[in-house]
Formats: structure tokens, sequence, C-alpha cells
């Protein structure tokens, strides 16, 4: 943790987020970047962005102007609506060409339409390329795209490659699945097995499964669920939920931990826990984690550095002491009727 | 008979956690049992009354491509939380593909095996082709669009006469052969009733590894909650592709049996109601349990082709005019209307709900990063 402060290495850069819904600018030209090993917080009056931002940053939502790096790796380009896939067009025709080209390639060809031998190649030049287009399609479109600089906005699962993980507000497990299953489909970035291996359940997909279930096991026990793997995720109580969520963010080992209130409803003595917790994932799996909280006692107590956001603005940023001095901030908090103007 | 259960429950404990740790074995021991006993019915007083026993075994047979569209749905519908009424067109797509080129329309007779593999290829780009734009919609527009396509594929059949035969269909569609050994035939139900059984035990234990792999789980997650799913990593577009592909594959697999088994393909047999049946089926067996659904096929298929045929036979003896002009086998529809109606009013998880598996803790590949 304190390795980091010499370099400026980032693990999340945010530049000049903005975000508009309609006529309502819920973000404004926020940039913000945390260091690696940090814990940092965002705080701010209910209304004041700080959701919305999290949720730019998580990939949920596309950002109306600005975008963001994790690792280095810029992420999020080019903002909505600038240039779109132009194969996205296409795609409510799909089903038509598709039948068109089975149809007039495969079939045709087969049912000997065309001259001789043009004939057969027709056949299979349909049937591959048909095959090629859908099954294996993933890889090459996306390489194809690439070449042509065509990108997207992206999309939750891709901030997830690129390193990182959160939790919800509200809890969402996936509640009919138990605790180790839960857990497992967090680790789903890092497992390779495909249709053929998992059909044929070849040695390396048998090893995959075998050693993603014992890091789930791992996990389990570092947040403290240890003995509750086949049990329904929600037949847990409350606060177990939460930690559950934790220990499925973190299955996808990213290096910057999202937290959206991971305190909230807990009684004092989870609190305590929690907050032990979140100390013990940036120290022993050295992740950084940015988190949004109301409670006070967390924020101060565990917060390397705070944000204060307010009306889609960043008002101030600094150390927990400095924080709680701000006048503007005090202004936000208390003021918020008559300071609405500033 | 209290102490004999005693005994045995130590026993059956044992063999279910066997078979929970090989579930394939298990499928293939289910599916002999069950293979060597459903024909056995045909010699049970009250059952074998009703029909001679190859009947009965013609009767499975079908009953078992009914049972597999229904495992195929399943992926779809149970796995993937994706509404999909429009699957007689996979089922429809197979057929047709094995009819083009194992018929004398065209003249071109390729052998059936390969085929089988073919079928489910082309069934599974279609899944993808109709997938494709339908990834957005969710639950009811999903099930309207799909609803759409089931519709169209049976109308482009229809009217690309110079390719699938117009209204006639696909005539004298080739039956499969083991060269030197077997030649089927539409006399003896046996090959294509021990047949289908094989194809059922492949298609069930595709089904569970596929079901228990990180591909399985991505559907659990996507069907519980997408938005969790995305930001645990998963790319719900191509989650959504895969199950749509299985399930399509699973039923141009099953579409080229059918083309085989009744040596013709037309495009009435491929109408909204095979969709609904399905559907009926996975409602009633229980979303998301393989088993279940196929049980749930089988149950429905039977009632309808046998009881209410003999339901028909029953009241024409009872010399009624008016319930002589009824066709019951008309009832099917009705059948369909009052299962799904109770089983949501009842009991919406299926009369076998799925479970979800315990994983025992085997630390099998030991030294292993």
């Amino acid at each position: 943790m304190s390795a980091a402060k010499g370099a400026p290495d980032l693990v999340l850069k945010a530049t000049a987020i903005t975000r508009r819904f309609g006529g309502l600018v819920a973000v404004n030209k926020v940039d913000f970047e945390i260091p690696r090993g940090m814990i940092a917080a965002i705080i701010g009056p209910n209304g004041a962005g700080k959701t919305t931002f999290f949720n730019v940053v998580a990939g949920i939502y596309a950002p109306t102007e600005g975008h963001i790096e994790i690792n280095g790796k810029r992420l999020i380009s080019p903002p909505t609506g600038a240039s779109r896939e132009p194969a996205l067009l296409l795609v409510p025709l799909i089903p038509f060409i598709g039948l068109a080209l089975y149809f007039l390639l495969v079939v045709g060809g087969l049912a000997g339409f065309y001259e001789g031998v043009l004939s057969v190649v027709l056949a299979l030049l349909g049937f591959v390329s048909v095959l090629l287009l859908t099954i294996v399609r993933p890889l090459w479109y996306v390489r194809f795209i690439k070449r042509f600089g065509i990108t997207r906005p992206a999309r939750p699962n891709d901030m997830v490659e690129a390193g990182l993980a959160r939790t919800f507000q509200n809890i969402r497990l996936y509640k009919s699945m138990t605790v180790l299953e839960n857990i497992l489909v967090g680790a789903h970035v890092h497992l390779r097995s495909g249709f053929l291996g998992t059909i044929f359940q070849t040695r390396r997909t048998r090893d995959e499964e075998a050693s993603v279930e014992r890091e789930s096991r791992e996990l389990l026990a570092f947040v403290g669920l240890a003995g509750t793997e086949n049990e329904i995720a929600t037949s847990l109580p409350y606060g177990k939920q939460r930690l559950l969520e934790i220990a499925r963010a973190l299955a996808g080992k990213p290096q910057l931990l999202l937290l959206d209130e991971p305190a909230a409803g807990m009684n004092p003595k989870e609190t305590a826990e929690m907050t032990a917790l979140i100390r013990r994932i940036r120290d022993e799996k050295n992740i950084t984690i940015l988190l949004i909280e109301h409670d006070m006692r967390v924020v101060m107590g565990i917060s390397d550095r705070i944000t204060v956001l307010d009306h889609g603005e960043k008002i101030a940023e600094g150390q927990p002491a400095e924080i709680r001095s701000n006048p503007k901030v005090i202004e936000a908090y208390l003021g918020r009727g008559a300071a609405s103007g500033h | 008979m209290s102490t004999l259960t005693a005994r045995f429950a130590p026993l059956r404990a044992r063999s279910n956690a066997y078979f929970a740790q090989h579930r394939s074995l298990g499928v293939l021991v289910a599916v002999i049992t069950i293979g060597v006993a459903l024909p056995l019915i045909s010699r049970i007083p009250p059952f074998g009354d009703l029909q001679s026993m190859n009947a009965w075994v013609n009767a499975f047979t079908i009953a078992g491509i009914y049972a597999l569209l229904a495992v195929g749905l399943n992926v779809v519908i149970g796995f993937a939380g994706l509404l999909d009424l429009g699957y007689a067109a996979f089922f429809a797509l197979g057929g047709y593909t094995y009819a083009i080129v194992a018929s004398p329309f065209f003249d071109i007779h390729l052998p059936f095996w390969p085929m089988l593999i073919v079928g489910a290829l082309i069934g599974a780009m279609f899944g993808i082709f109709l997938g494709a734009p339908t990834l957005r919609l969710r639950g009811d527009y999903l099930a309207i669009v799909t609803l759409g396509f089931g519709e169209i594929v049976p109308i482009v059949l229809l009217n690309a006469d110079p390719f699938t035969g117009g209204t006639n269909g696909l005539g004298g569609v080739d039956k499969p052969v083991i060269p030197g050994i077997l030649e089927f035939t539409l006399i003896n139900p046996w090959p294509f009733y021990v047949l289908m059984m094989v194809m059922i035990a492949l298609v069930m234990t595709v089904v569970f590894r596929l079901q228990d792999s990180r591909i399985g789980r991505a559907w659990d997650a996507v069907r519980e909650d997408e938005l969790a799913a995305e930001s645990s990593g998963v790319n719900t577009v191509i989650s959504k592709l895969q199950a749509f592909a299985v399930g399509a594959a699973i039923a141009g697999f099953v579409g080229v049996f059918n083309a085989a088994k009744l040596t013709i393909v037309a495009p009435d047999q491929f109408k909204f109601v095979v969709s609904i049946s399905a559907v009926a089926a996975v409602v009633l067996g229980g979303m998301g349990n393989p088993v279940g659904v196929a049980v749930g096929a089988f149950v429905i298929y039977l009632v309808q082709s046998i009881f209410l045929k003999q339901l028909n036979t029953l009241v024409d003896n009872f010399n009624i005019p008016v319930l002589q002009e009824i066709d019951f086998l008309e009832f099917q529809y009705v059948l369909y209307g009052i299962v799904l109606v109770l089983m949501m009013l009842k009991r919406p998880q299926g009369i076998f709900p799925a479970k979800r598996r315990i994983r025992i803790f085997k630390d099998t590949v030991g030294g292993a990063k």
C-alpha cells in the first residue's frame, strides 16, 4: 500500500466523465483517479450522482462524455451515439439473410442449380461460411471490428475482464443457486473451457473445474462463510449475503473492487466486521477499493482518501480529516436547500 | 415394510451420491433400464389390451421425439430463461436438411448418420440467426418475436417450392441403414426405438454436462439476474446465443430422426402446436430439470395419442350420436390449455422441480494450480 505512493500507478483513471439523462446532468465532468492499493470513498448527499458515477465506472451506463482507463487500458470509447457498430443495423435482417444464404447456396448447390462443379463448391462454401459466421463468429467478428477501429461502449463484462468487480447497493445474488455456484459464476471470466471441452469432459476442463472450485472454497473461508457451500444463496441471513456478494466479486480476481454501500442495513458489530474485511481485502489480496457509503463512521475510519460529490460535481477531495473540516462539504450536507445555487 | 426401506436407505444414499458424481453413467443406466422396461408395459393387462406391442414401441419412439424436443427447449426456457415460442422452426429445419439430401426429390442420397450431426449444426446456426435479433428483448416481447420466427420458417418452407416441394413436402425420405447389418423398415419399430434411446442418452449426457459447466452456470446467472451476471463478467450476448444454439441443435438433431422415421417432411408438421406442446411439456415437467421435462413430454404425448384415441373408440361404442361426432383427438389443444393453466395455478415449478446440485468437495487434481 505504501509502495504505490511514489509511482503514479493508477488502477482507475476517469477523465471528464459526464452523464446526462435527458435534460438532467447526473454527473458533470468528474475527473477521478485511484492509485493502486488505496481505499477510496465517494460520499455526498442523496441524489449527488454517486451511484450514477459508480454505474458509469462499472460499465452499466455509458458516459455521455469522457472515458475511463482501468489498469492503463482505455475503455468506454467512443461516447454513446458517436459511431455505432454498423453490423448492428443488420441485426434484424439476420434471420432472413441466413435463410436466403442457406437456400441459395447450400440447398441450391446441392440441388444442382448451378453448373457442374460450381454447384458443389457453392454448397460447401455456403455451409462453411454460414458456419463460420455463426459458430465461430465472436472471435472473427471481434477481430474484424477492431481492425477497422469500430468499437462499442464497454459493457459491464468488459470491465470485469479489465480487472474490475463490484457489489450492489441492494444485494443481487443469484437467488436459486447455491452459495458455491454464486462464487463459481463470479469466476466466469477466468474459465476457458468451451463447448467441446465440456461435452467431452476433457482433462483440461475437469482440472479447471476442480481448481476453480478449490479457489472458491478458499474465498468462502476468507470472507468467513466456510461450511455454507451448498445452501441456497438467499437462505443466508442478510449480513452473510453481503459477504457472499463480496466473495463473488473477489472470485473475478479484480484489481479494483467497487463496493456500493457495503455496510448498509448492518448492526454495529457487523459493520465493524465489514470494515475489517475491507481492510483485509486490501492488505492480503492487494486489491484497490472504491466504496460508496453513507455510514460516516465507516467512511472516516477506513478511507485513505474521500471524494465528495454534490449535484454531479466533485466539490472536494482529500484525507478524512480535511474533508471533515471542509466548508463546502459541510454546506452541501447541512445547508442543502439554501446552498443549491453554487 | 418400513424396516425393509430402512435397511435399503443407506444403500440408496450411497448410490445417489455415486450417481451425483458420475452423472453420465447414471444417465446410461437409467436409459437402459427405462428402455428395457417400457416395452414390457404392453404385457400388463390394461395397457396391453389397448394396442399391440409394436404399436406401443412405435408410440414410445414418437414420445421420445417429443421428450427430446422438450429437453432442448428446456435449455432455452429452463436454463437461460428465454421464452421461445417458435421452437418447431428448428425441428423443421433439421428435418428438411435431411430430407433435401436424402430423398428422390433432388435424387441425392447422403447417409443418415453424419446428417444427424449436420442437422444439429444447421439447427445451431439457425438458433443463432433467429436468436441474434431478439437479444435485447425479454419476457413477452421475446415470446412474440420468437413466435413470429416460428411462423416464418414453415411459411418459407411452404413457398420455396423448388427447394422444399411446397405443400406436399418431401416424400420418400431415406431410412437409416447400418451397411451390411441392418436396414431400418417401417414395419419393424424396434431399430428406431433403440436408436431413439441412444439419442436420449446422448442428449441427456450433453445437457447434464453443459448444465454443470461454466456455460450452464452463466445461463443460470443470466436467468436469475441479467445485470448481476454481466457484472460478474458473463457476456450475456454470447451466453444467450449459446442457449439458443444448443436448444436449436437438439431440435435439428431430432428433426433429422423425425424425417427419417416418418419418411416425409411437410410444412404442416411444424405448426405452432408443436412449439406449444413442447412448452407445455417443459411447464408440466418442471422448468430447468431435463429429466422432468422429458417425463412431462412423454406423459403429454402418450395421453394425447393413446388415451384420447381410445376415448374415441370407447365413446363410439355408446351409440350416442352427439358424442360420436366429437373427435377427441382434437382435444389435445384443450389438454395443453388445461395443463398450462393447472400447473401455473397449482404448481408453477412443475411436477419435478429443478434441484441444485450438491457439490461434495473432492480434490481430484491434487497439486495442480
